[in-house]
């Protein structure tokens, strides 16, 4: 596994730190450098809330490999409230029965090992239904 | 510009070609594109090819095949677009030939995918998306189109059953190629039957890989001596890009690239939608044939499963699609498809199409899609 590639992703897989546009204040994750809205350049670092809701959703039945040992888990597309559209596992189910337009939050998990016990650990974002009362 | 010609094309059968090598079969696809145009020589080759190195630990297969098929010294690279390099390579070849800069180009499309375990070739073919911010989320290929499928059928409020003339059609007419990977017919009840992979995407929803290569020969039209044989020119070429991660984009279910690419096609060839005879479009999985036919304009958005209800799309159909069984049943051995869309396309303007053959073909489309829709390239090839 490329250790500088994950190393370098840190602040967004640990945080979501994105982008802000100075420009037309679109929010931009991941960061990009130039807005994807209006093409002015954005450099900002902004704190996304973590709060979305699911756009859309699979539940894998196999994990491609590095992710065989978590199967079966569902996949999802959640927009973020701020607005940029991230894919992530959902986790934290239970019986919850997932819908379009449920709400998610963001939460930090184990993504995939490498290898044995000694291989490097990949933490990221995951989303779960949000937590009642 | 010049006008360009396909005077040769050449296909090996898809498969699992367990005694043949990514070279024996790109080959033998060119050697009988040569033959098929009656030339011993070429000046350019431009090879499609998605997965050599991770699949057959092997780059640089300009010189490796140029070499391999006997075509010495010439010019010769690989051009690659994930799922739609073989496109991508046919548009090389045709930029080459208009441009006057290179006489007779061969164009060749190539994938040899049973000699890695299926683990490594579902990692490779998941390069195609976007390693940081998808790959790393533990999402296949076939998960990012049920992810786009899910919420297709959200949106429009379709069932998962009103997809499933698309790969019943499919099967049917591989039946008649023998080139085909597959050659049984598919029924209603197992299609809604087949075991899940990523819902809603079932086993039949899903096209199967498959060793084979493809290829055509391309001159200049005017250089073509007069002969009884019809003269298959390239009346439009078109290519776009878009975000190459799916959750990118403003809308995952409609294919932008698919439309300017199209819409660039159909100018050149000074045509529109109605004037298509028959549709190689890419039905890697139904999803995507859904969406294709809606941003060439053949469905409005949102209706595209229409067409498999109303079974528009058979062989005597408003619109032919998979007219050799497409990458349903036909097969998809991924860099080489793109250029079997053009030979299936030539048989049928050629009228060399058998059984299947689309009564009085005069214009076809091919539409070769690469990732999720991040990249798609579109031709028309017309009879004249």
């Amino acid at each position: 596994m490329e250790i500088p590639r994950h190393w370098r992703l840190k602040q967004q897989r640990y945080a979501l730190v994105g982008e802000v546009c100075p420009h037309c204040d679109a929010k931009i994750f991941p960061p990009r450098d130039v807005c994807p809205e209006c093409g002015g350049e954005a450099r900002e670092a902004y704190n996304f809330s973590g709060k979305g809701e699911v756009y859309s959703f699979t539940r894998m039945g196999e994990g491609p490999a590095g992710f065989e040992e978590q199967a079966p888990y569902t996949v999802a597309l959640v927009k973020l409230a701020e607005g940029p559209v991230v894919t992530a596992q959902l986790t934290d189910l239970g019986d919850t029965k997932v819908e379009i337009g449920m709400p998610v939050e963001m939460v930090t998990r184990r993504i995939r090992q490498d290898g044995d016990e000694r291989g490097m650990i990949v933490y990221g974002y995951k989303f779960r239904p949000v937590m009642q009362g | 510009m010049r006008e360009v010609a396909v005077i040769g094309i050449g296909q090996t059968k898809i498969g699992e070609h367990w005694d043949q090598s990514l070279r024996d079969l790109a080959g033998q696809a060119i050697q009988a594109a040569m033959m098929d145009a009656q030339r011993e020589e070429a000046d350019a080759l431009y090879i499609g090819n998605m997965m050599s190195s991770t699949a057959n630990h092997q780059q640089h297969l300009g010189a490796y095949i140029a070499d391999w098929a006997g075509l010495k010294n010439i010019e010769a690279y690989r051009i690659e677009s994930a799922c739609s390099s073989g496109a991508a390579s046919f548009r090389t070849g045709f930029m080459a030939v208009a441009s006057g800069e290179v006489e007779c180009a061969v164009v060749v499309g190539v994938e040899k995918m049973t000699d890695s375990p299926a683990g490594e070739i579902t990692a490779a073919l998941a390069t195609a998306a976007e390693a940081d911010w998808e790959v790393d989320q533990g999402v296949s290929f076939v998960a990012l189109n049920a992810l786009v499928m899910k919420r297709y059928m959200h949106e429009h409020g379709w069932k998962h059953q009103d997809f499933a003339q698309f790969s019943i059609n499919a099967h049917a007419n591989a039946r008649n190629n023998p080139f085909a990977r597959f050659h049984d017919t598919l029924s209603l009840e197992a299609y809604e039957k087949g075991p899940m992979i990523a819902d809603p995407i079932n086993v039949f929803d899903a096209s199967p890989m498959g060793d084979g290569a493809a290829a055509v020969v391309l001159v200049p039209a005017d250089s073509i001596h007069a002969s009884s044989r019809p003269r298959i020119v390239i009346a439009g070429s078109g290519s776009a890009t878009d975000t190459i991660a799916a959750h990118d984009r403003r809308a995952p279910t409609w294919l932008s690239a698919a439309e300017i690419s199209v819409k660039h096609a159909y100018s050149q060839a000074g045509i529109g939608p109605g004037d298509i005879d028959l549709f190689e479009y890419h039905d890697a999985f139904t999803i995507m044939a859904t969406l294709s036919l809606e941003a060439c304009g053949l469905y409005e958005r949102g209706q595209g499963p229409r067409a498999a209800l109303d079974n528009d799309i058979s062989l005597t159909g408003k619109i032919p699609v998979a007219t050799m069984g497409g990458l349903k049943a036909r097969g998809h051995p991924v860099g080489a498809t793109g250029l079997y869309q053009v030979v299936e396309v030539v048989q049928q303007l050629r009228g060399e199409a058998g059984e299947n053959q689309v009564a009085d073909a005069k214009i076809g489309m091919t539409q070769n899609i690469g990732g999720s829709g991040s990249n798609i390239v579109t031709h028309i090839l017309r009879r004249v």
